[in-house]
């Protein structure tokens, strides 16, 4: 049994909307989530969207706080890949900024070390030194993810979440991250969540598939359990969909 | 009803909170009232006395309070400078200022709204691109240079009307009316050129909607479009900068009064903060504030009956 | 498609350039002593000795408006660079933070805003007095609100997006996430605001010393103290006050078409506050 990256116990969490005057509304959005990731392991968590898939990732992450349950991280500084590249690197700043802005509030580096990972990781990603003085806008979307990819990585986590890091994507850009993911974990020695509404991409990627709806895990296994004898109805109908 | 009442209470809650504000602002002043009121005369038995009876010897709450009972019975205090009661001083002076800026505003209403549809109507025209130039450079002058301005021209050489001569309601009804035309048209000019380039691109914006254009392919003639769709959404934002704009007015006569030499509030006001007679001064601000703050009020209520679309908790 | 040139920002860019080097000019060296008096040259009109003519003591009108409106535009840096920079800091704080404190943050703000900023002005002054300094604080603090409530929204926007989130998980500081990460982004607007700030605090500057309650004559020529001059000379020697409004307008009009090129329409007081709450 490998050691986990993640272990997430009776986790429900609620998105509070303020009124005026103290009015608010509470609105639970996950519903009593249970599951771990283990080395080396790809998660794959698939839902339609509003499903709570991306309270899920931000309150695995600490960006959203309002949950009763535990969260077990035994990794340090876990990392994410955001759907939209473009809205997650900061438009004012160029590539190589962006990149090395991670190892700047890391604060181990100097100034020498921090260039020369910043420019290997360009590489690693498939990313010339010319796109280090450019700025998000000036790249394309699969170059832009590539760069996001860099971001995550550079601090040498060892577990990702990605969130629909593919959908924003041309289909032939898609498979190209996809490939780009799938090496990078062997290489980093990576574990990843990985997030999609496309069962395409889950199937395809993923070790353990988990179906959620409505707050809820409906369906887990591997992909070959859950995508030939789903047992929900709900898992069926989606499946079924997919393969139109 | 219940978002009306509603909203008048946080307005008299909001008049509260101004009325502390303006008097505890004044209680901070350096100097002692009895012995501007006093002058040369003031010995400490003269000055121990009159502050006994003024009752400046109290605590601050007891004070406000005090003057908050005045206000609202109508007695302002007495002013320094010219000793009398400043209700009496004050109370002509509000209906000048107040027919100058309802003047002002009226012009604003009457200048604007038609030029703004018209630009609007022939938007990216040659005549619209002029008028756009035009509106740009009067938006840039000051209403006091604009007063100045209309002075030289209409006052010393065309003699329309004579600067610093002002006619007293009483004497002449029309002769009043008549001197407050160019400092009202002062104030109006770069106001209206304000609302004309709102109303103008909040038009432009709604014609290009998507109902519009529906409306167009149904038949109807751009000025049915314009009237019966177009207006109605476009005079939203517009109420709202008009609410501001009726304030700038009030504001901006202030300071035309001066060019004009206007005996209303504005005039005395200054008059008072350079004589430090700051009962005067008080009162006329809180006035003032009043007055400001219900014309937000009344805009902000009045949009409930203009768009369908807000809805009040 | 070609982009048709931004003929505002460029017109407005040439007109403040060109009155910049005036006024700079002006800190060195003006063709007449401003305040030199000459009993001979009383009102004379603009002529090739005195471009502008000379007001009633016979001083050069030309020198008086460009130290005028040295004074003008100084005292307008100063008050937009305490707005500016105390808007800043607290919109920055109250966007970036949100809840309880950032609601009573803005109630204040739109309490303020919806009063003229001459008409608070004058309140203010008339506690403390008039000159040159306490016109640059009154009008510098006077104009934190209206930053306030820009820089506030741009931030409350910029929260939400996934870079800032990003940040976040790298263990970037907060104070960092603002200044370094955010700021940036929000700069065009921030530089309209200013362009607009200039428009404004030049006008009340103005308005104030023609008011008498401004820069007193003591210490410098002001544009709008030669305006309530001039208007007793208005029929004899209309020059000196055309002068000195039209530097006054011609000032104005530089910000206005800069901030208007800069192409960002948020109105300086509280119009749009309506608008947020109707619903597509």
């Amino acid at each position: 049994m490998p050691d986990n990256v993640l272990e997430v116990k009776n986790l429900n969490a609620n998105y509070i909307t303020h009124g005026f005057l103290g009015k608010s509304t509470i609105k639970q959005v996950l519903f009593d989530i249970n599951f771990n990731v283990s080395q080396g392991e790809i998660l794959g968590l698939v839902g339609e969207s509003g499903c709570g898939k991306s309270t899920l990732s931000k309150t695995i992450l600490g960006l959203h706080t309002d949950y009763t349950g535990e969260i077990i991280h035994y990794t340090q500084r876990p990392q994410m890949v955001f759907q939209d590249p473009k809205g997650s690197l900061n438009p004012a700043k160029t590539i190589e900024w962006i990149v090395e802005e991670p190892l700047r509030a890391y604060g181990k580096y100097g100034k020498e070390e921090r260039k020369e990972r910043v420019m290997e990781m360009l590489k690693r990603v498939g990313l010339g030194h010319e796109y280090a003085d450019r700025k998000p806008r000036e790249l394309s979307g699969g170059q832009r993810q590539r760069v996001g990819i860099a971001v995550a990585l550079i601090q040498r986590p060892k577990f990702i979440i990605a969130d629909e890091p593919v959908s924003a994507l041309d289909v032939t850009i898609q498979a190209q991250i996809l490939e780009l993911l799938l090496e990078l974990r062997h290489e980093f020695d990576l574990s990843y969540l990985f997030i999609s509404h496309d069962l395409n991409v889950i199937r395809q990627m993923s070790d353990r598939v988990i179906i959620m709806h409505e707050g809820h895990f409906i369906e887990r296994g591997t992909p070959e359990e859950v995508f030939n004898s789903p047992k929900t109805e709900y898992s069926k109908k989606l499946i079924a969909a997919s393969l139109i | 009803m219940k978002y009306i009442l509603k909203k008048i209470g946080i307005f008299l809650l909001t008049l509260l909170g101004i009325s502390v504000l303006v008097f505890f602002a004044f209680q901070v002043i350096p100097g002692d009232p009895t012995t501007r009121m006093l002058g040369t005369t003031a010995t400490p038995e003269k000055i121990a006395a009159l502050r006994e009876q003024l009752g400046l010897n109290d605590p601050a709450i007891i004070r406000y309070f005090r003057w908050l009972t005045d206000f609202l019975k109508g007695d302002f205090g007495t002013s320094y400078s010219y000793n009398m009661p400043v209700s009496k001083l004050i109370s002509g002076k509000i209906a000048i200022t107040a027919a100058l800026s309802g003047m002002s505003f009226a012009m604003v209403l009457v200048m604007s709204i038609p030029i703004g549809i018209l630009r609007a109507r022939f938007a990216h025209s040659i005549p619209d691109r002029i008028s756009m130039i035009f509106n740009q450079l009067i938006m840039s002058v000051p209403p006091f240079f604009i007063g100045i301005i209309f002075t030289y021209v209409f006052g010393l050489v065309l003699k329309l009307f004579t600067p610093g001569d002002f006619i007293p309601h009483s004497e002449s009804a029309s002769g009043f009316w008549g001197y407050l035309v160019f400092p009202a048209l002062a104030i109006a000019l770069p106001k209206s050129a304000m609302v004309v380039k709102l109303l103008r691109s909040s038009m432009v914006r709604e014609m290009s909607e998507d109902y519009v254009r529906t409306a167009y392919s149904r038949g109807n003639s751009r000025w049915q479009v314009l009237r019966r769709h177009v207006m109605r959404n476009a005079i939203i934002p517009v109420v709202t900068f008009l609410a501001v704009t009726l304030v700038d007015i009030i504001a901006g006569s202030i300071i035309i009064e001066q060019v004009f030499a206007i005996p209303g509030i504005g005039r005395l006001l200054l008059s008072s903060i350079i004589g430090r007679d700051l009962p005067v001064v008080q009162t006329i601000i809180t006035i003032i504030s009043i007055a400001v703050i219900s014309v937000n009020y009344i805009a902000d209520i009045s949009y409930k009956y203009i768009d369908p679309r807000i809805r009040f908790r | 498609m070609r982009k048709r040139p931004n003929y505002n920002l460029i017109f407005g860019c040439s007109l403040t350039a060109i009155t910049v080097s005036a006024i700079i000019l002006g800190f060195f060296w003006t063709p007449f002593d401003p305040d030199a008096m000459s009993p001979a040259e009383k009102s004379i009109g603009p002529c090739l000795e005195h471009l502008l003519g000379t007001d009633n003591f016979g001083r050069d009108i030309l020198s008086r408006v460009m130290e005028g409106a040295g004074t003008t535009l100084s005292i307008a840096f100063f008050a937009v660079s305490i707005g500016a920079t105390f808007g800043t800091i607290i919109g920055g704080l109250t966007g970036y933070l949100g809840g309880v404190v950032d609601e009573i943050v803005m109630r204040i703000n739109d309490a303020v805003t919806a009063f003229p900023s001459v008409l608070l002005a004058l309140v203010v002054v008339s506690i403390t007095g008039t000159g040159r300094t306490i016109i640059i604080f009154v009008l510098g603090i006077l104009f934190i609100p209206s930053f306030a409530r820009v820089v506030r929204s741009e931030f409350a926007k910029q929260r939400q997006m996934d870079y800032v989130r990003n940040a976040r998980l790298m263990g970037v500081r907060h104070t960092r996430i603002m200044f370094v990460h955010i700021l940036p982004n929000i700069a065009p607007v921030l530089l309209s605001s200013v362009a607009i700030g200039f428009n404004n605090a030049v006008l009340a500057e103005a308005s104030m010393s023609y008011l008498n309650l401004g820069v007193q004559p003591t210490e410098s020529a002001s544009l709008g103290r030669m305006l309530l001059d001039s208007q007793s000379y208005l029929f004899s020697a209309p020059w000196q006050a055309l002068s000195a409004g039209c530097a006054i307008s011609i000032l104005i009009l530089g910000f206005a078409l800069i901030s208007e090129g800069l192409g960002y329409r948020q109105m300086w007081r509280p119009t749009s506050k309506r608008r947020r709450k109707v619903s597509a």
